[in-house]
């Protein structure tokens, strides 16, 4: 046995070190199907506890629709239960390029391959595609998943700041020597909330002949009129060159994602991704459960015009009751406390109160910045909103938060 | 400050300051450890510099930590730069 003690005392004193730091990560468990309540153990051994659940991703409140799970429990009769193969030597079943192709209609793309994870989406697709000719501009926010892609990729890195512009065409202007610029953005920013300046981006990817590459895991279902994303959104439909997104979140919340885009991109992510190659896809169940998901969004914009209403009357409650919230119109609204332990003191004592949500801070977010991130689905009704904000003043009345801005904020921890 | 420093020291606000971020930037101000500059971003400096001073910093000697001030980024340039050439 080659774990010695040595071995296992070092792995023990990094284990402490991160709990030293404040940076010790536990998990709940949910005793229930996810939705806008559930009943959670925590800390574990202790009795199960009722709770609004305003932390999912679960935007569109279909992660445990009656339809999709019926449509899932079809699919697992019709087309069993694993495939025991990746895509390329048996595990492509018909069902898995029928949801491709209605991804693929969806947005409004030329093609798509589902992935068995966004994540993997966005590890696989830099490096099939791009080398050592080209250069990848990134927002220094995009999601960690892109950033390691980008990592794995042997092109020239670079970044701008933040949603800006100026900053982006400086950065496309020192590049024009590279065979290709990809400019790399999220639609929705999953910390902030904020949505990308998409219609700007495409312009200057006109301007300096680069491609757009898009990830809209956190908008794919809800953002734009009729939920086809940013893009949407942005009026820029069909002219952005790669979206990935992840059918994890608003698409039903079980598993998997995509790569979406031009015909020529996405062929050399199936011969070239190796997150594709050398992995299993998406199971046939939540395939068949994705398919029914695409239908009811097609169907009808119900479920997003109700997370929208959600949203805007979330964001006036807690600016109503005098909390600094990041604007913006999406549903995560981050609740800002800039501080790390009163960011977790607070989720703790919200989960007290029957409220789940999770405080966030660094590396997850900059340091300074902590918050707690609230997230609206359409699961939610008035009456959980209402619930929660009630528990959200106490608590922000218990650490005397109410009423003050940033700098207040900051000058109560001592920053 | 020396020429060297003040370039330096003017990169690393113009590139990594968001707009109204008031943070101040000394020579000793840590810029990694201290949330200024991600690793991520840490690329665009290294070729800041590599262009600017024709240098090639090996990506071994490229870390973190000798990023992590304008004080040791000034360091690392002098460290791989040539001796200037007699007459040159």
């Amino acid at each position: 046995m080659a774990f010695i003690n040595t071995v296992r005392t070092r792995y023990q004193t990094e284990i402490e070190a991160i709990k030293a730091g404040g940076l010790f990560k536990e998990e709940r468990y949910i005793h229930s199907p996810q939705w806008s309540e559930i009943e959670v153990e925590f800390p574990v051994g202790s009795q199960t506890k009722k709770c609004i659940n305003i932390c999912a991703n679960n935007y569109l409140g279909l992660s445990s629709h009656p339809d999709v799970i019926a449509a899932a429990h079809a699919g697992l009769d019709s087309r069993g239960y694993g495939m025991s193969s990746v895509r390329f030597i048996c595990g492509t079943q018909d069902i898995h390029r029928e949801l491709e192709n209605r991804l693929t209609e969806f947005l409004g793309t030329e093609d798509t391959l589902l992935f068995p994870s966004c994540m993997d989406a966005n590890a696989g697709f830099f490096e099939a595609c791009l080398n050592e000719q080209d250069v990848m501009i990134a927002d220094r926010l995009v999601h960690a998943s892109i950033v390691d892609g980008m990592r794995l990729c042997r092109a020239m890195q670079d970044t701008y700041k933040h949603s800006d512009m100026g900053h982006l065409e400086e950065k496309l202007q020192e590049h024009m020597d590279k065979r290709s610029r990809m400019i790399i953005t999220d639609g929705v920013f999953s910390m902030d909330g904020d949505i990308a300046k998409l219609d700007e981006i495409v312009e200057l990817a006109e301007k300096y002949d680069a491609m757009v590459f898009l990830d809209d895991s956190h908008a794919s279902g809800f953002i734009g009129r009729t939920g086809r994303g940013t893009q949407e959104h942005c009026g820029v439909l069909g002219k952005i060159d790669v979206i990935t997104t992840t059918l994890g979140k608003a698409l039903g919340g079980a598993s998997g994602g995509c790569v979406s885009g031009r015909r020529e991109l996405v062929e050399m992510c199936r011969q070239r991704a190796r997150p594709f190659l050398f992995s299993n896809s998406v199971a046939p169940v939540i395939v068949a459960g994705a398919l029914k998901v695409m239908e009811l969004i097609t169907a009808t914009t119900d479920r997003r015009d109700k997370l929208e209403w959600n949203a805007k009357y979330w964001r006036g409650l807690l600016k109503g009751a005098g909390f600094d919230i990041k604007e913006g119109e999406s549903p995560i609204v981050p609740v800002m406390l800039y501080d790390a332990k009163l960011a977790q003191d607070f989720a703790r004592d919200l989960y007290s109160e029957g409220v789940y949500a999770v405080g966030f801070f660094f590396p997850v977010v900059p340091k300074g910045q902590a918050r707690i991130r609230t997230q609206l689905s359409a699961a939610h009704e008035k009456h959980h909103l209402d619930f929660a904000i009630e528990a959200f003043k106490k608590v922000g009345e218990k650490h005397g938060v109410l009423g003050l801005g940033k700098k207040e904020l900051l000058a109560r921890v001592g920053a | 400050m020396d020429d060297i420093t003040k370039a330096v020291h003017d990169y690393v606000v113009r590139e990594y300051l968001e707009e109204g971020d008031e943070r101040e930037v000394t020579e000793t101000t840590p810029l990694i450890s201290g949330g200024i500059v991600d690793s991520f971003s840490m690329v665009s400096l290294k070729r800041f510099l590599e262009k600017k001073y024709q240098v090639q910093i090996p990506d071994a000697d490229a870390t973190p930590d000798a990023f992590d001030t304008v004080q040791r980024i000034v360091a690392l340039v002098h460290r791989f730069q040539k001796p200037a050439t007699v007459g040159a």
